[in-house]
């Protein structure tokens, strides 16, 4: 007999598109971000509910997944951009599940005429993935109104509205800043379903991604080392020009530096263990702690 | 008289579904995909007009199909044709072409005989689409 009201099992269709490892590897690996977390399950479990629809024959046109990223310098956009490639690719949202990364210098021309064959190009090079456009408030620039951005956002809106099974795109930025380019277009604002905020990061999470940067250098901070890293990031966010873990990135690359540095100085074989071990010394001796 | 040119000319025409998975196959082998079209269709005319550049870094065959539709608005009764070139060292040189678009009326080929010294006579073919100046031939 026909049923008239078939299931569906939708943890059966998240587990065969393998979306939940990528998830858990976020999880692990992205330190803190818990509402950009929050949104792509949601957007993961939205789309395998949209999967499910489609197999019991219910409408539903291809759901519209632009979205917006804004937040501050080194709060993880690009690293969110690359997985979510990843999950839309493992949910069969998109064909080849790339990540093309581009700035206004790629999109816009330099002469006229010049602008729609680079957009295009650029276009073109993306489709079948994830297209992540940064800093995407530079391609509006007020001040000048010959500017071929304009061009380019417009070649965007046609491509973004008329080729939505084929790419997604990203536009990243800095919150104000996108906030400004999203009021002077408001087609671009309306074609974008998803706007997704990343929180700066407290000091315990930026503490928490230091250690994950150096457990996958294979480095190891000792006890003094661990305590001036903690007061190292205390100091260092109420400093001007603070961008979040690539800040603290930087910061590890220099401890690295005068490590080596240190270990040339002794004169004497190295073990194992001095090889991997970043001293106090190394990080106390950051332009940081001189008040500077 | 329907030209027969590249491969798949004695198939029927290919739907734009199985020519984005001919582009799909061709990109799947490392092959850059370009679009070309022409006028004049002798078949020793190998000089097509180039439709943009080749594009060599395509991921997907979308991208690619979107050339192929905006020459074909932009020249709906030419001879147009995708071209996968390979690039690896020792092939250097086109591994599939194929016609992807051609006119409503083709009017086929007629024999040119040239009388020529002594009694000889050289044969040659010529496309009745010719007699009309280019850009207004088909």
């Amino acid at each position: 007999m026909h049923n008239a009201n078939p299931t569906v099992d939708l943890q059966a269709l998240l587990r065969e598109a393998n979306v939940l490892d990528v998830i858990e590897t976020l999880d692990r690996e992205l330190v803190g971000l818990l509402p950009v977390k929050q949104r792509i399950r949601d957007i993961a479990a939205y789309l395998v509910v949209s999967k499910a629809r489609a197999s019991l024959g219910l409408t539903g046109a291809p759901p519209s997944l632009h979205m917006s990223f804004t937040g501050n310098p080194g709060t993880g956009k690009t690293t969110v951009a690359t997985r979510m490639a990843e999950i839309l690719h493992r949910l069969g949202y998109v064909r080849k599940g790339h990540l093309v990364s581009v700035t206004r210098d790629d999109l816009v021309g330099q002469y006229i005429g010049h602008t729609a064959p680079k957009t295009k190009e650029v276009l073109k090079r993306a489709m079948g993935g994830v297209l992540f456009i940064d800093e995407a408030y530079y391609l509006y620039r007020p001040e000048n109104e010959r500017d071929y951005g304009q061009e380019a956002i417009e070649i965007l809106l046609q491509v973004m509205e008329n080729n939505r099974d084929d790419l997604v795109v990203i536009l990243a930025g800095y919150k104000d800043r996108m906030d400004t380019f999203f009021r002077s277009n408001p087609g671009m604002a309306s074609r974008i379903a998803h706007h997704i905020d990343f929180p700066d990061y407290s000091e315990a999470e930026l503490y928490e991604i230091a250690a994950l940067m150096l457990a996958k250098l294979d480095y190891r901070l000792d006890a003094g080392a661990a305590a001036a890293l903690a007061e190292y990031i205390a100091k260092r966010r109420t400093q001007p020009h603070f961008a979040n873990a690539r800040s603290i990135r930087n910061a590890l690359d220099r401890a690295r530096l005068r490590q080596a540095n240190r270990l040339f100085a002794t004169g004497k074989p190295v073990t194992r263990d001095a090889l991997q071990t970043i001293a106090a010394a190394d990080i106390r001796a950051s332009r940081v702690f001189q008040g500077g | 008289m329907r030209i027969t040119q590249g491969t798949f000319s004695f198939l029927p025409d290919l739907t734009d579904a199985e020519i984005a998975l001919q582009i799909e196959y061709a990109l799947k082998n490392g092959w850059a995909v370009a679009v070309e079209h022409t006028d004049e269709p002798h078949p020793r005319n190998v000089y097509w007009e180039m439709w943009g550049m080749p594009m060599f870094d395509l991921k997907d065959a979308a991208g690619a199909l979107l050339e192929v539709n905006a020459c074909r608005k932009a020249f709906p009764s030419d001879y147009i044709k995708v071209n996968a070139f390979d690039s690896t060292q020792g092939w250097e040189s086109t591994r599939l072409s194929f016609i992807v678009n051609r006119p409503k009326n083709e009017p086929g080929f007629r024999v040119v005989r040239q009388e020529s010294a002594g009694r000889s006579i050289r044969y040659t073919v010529e496309s009745y689409a010719v007699d009309r100046p280019e850009g207004s031939r088909y």
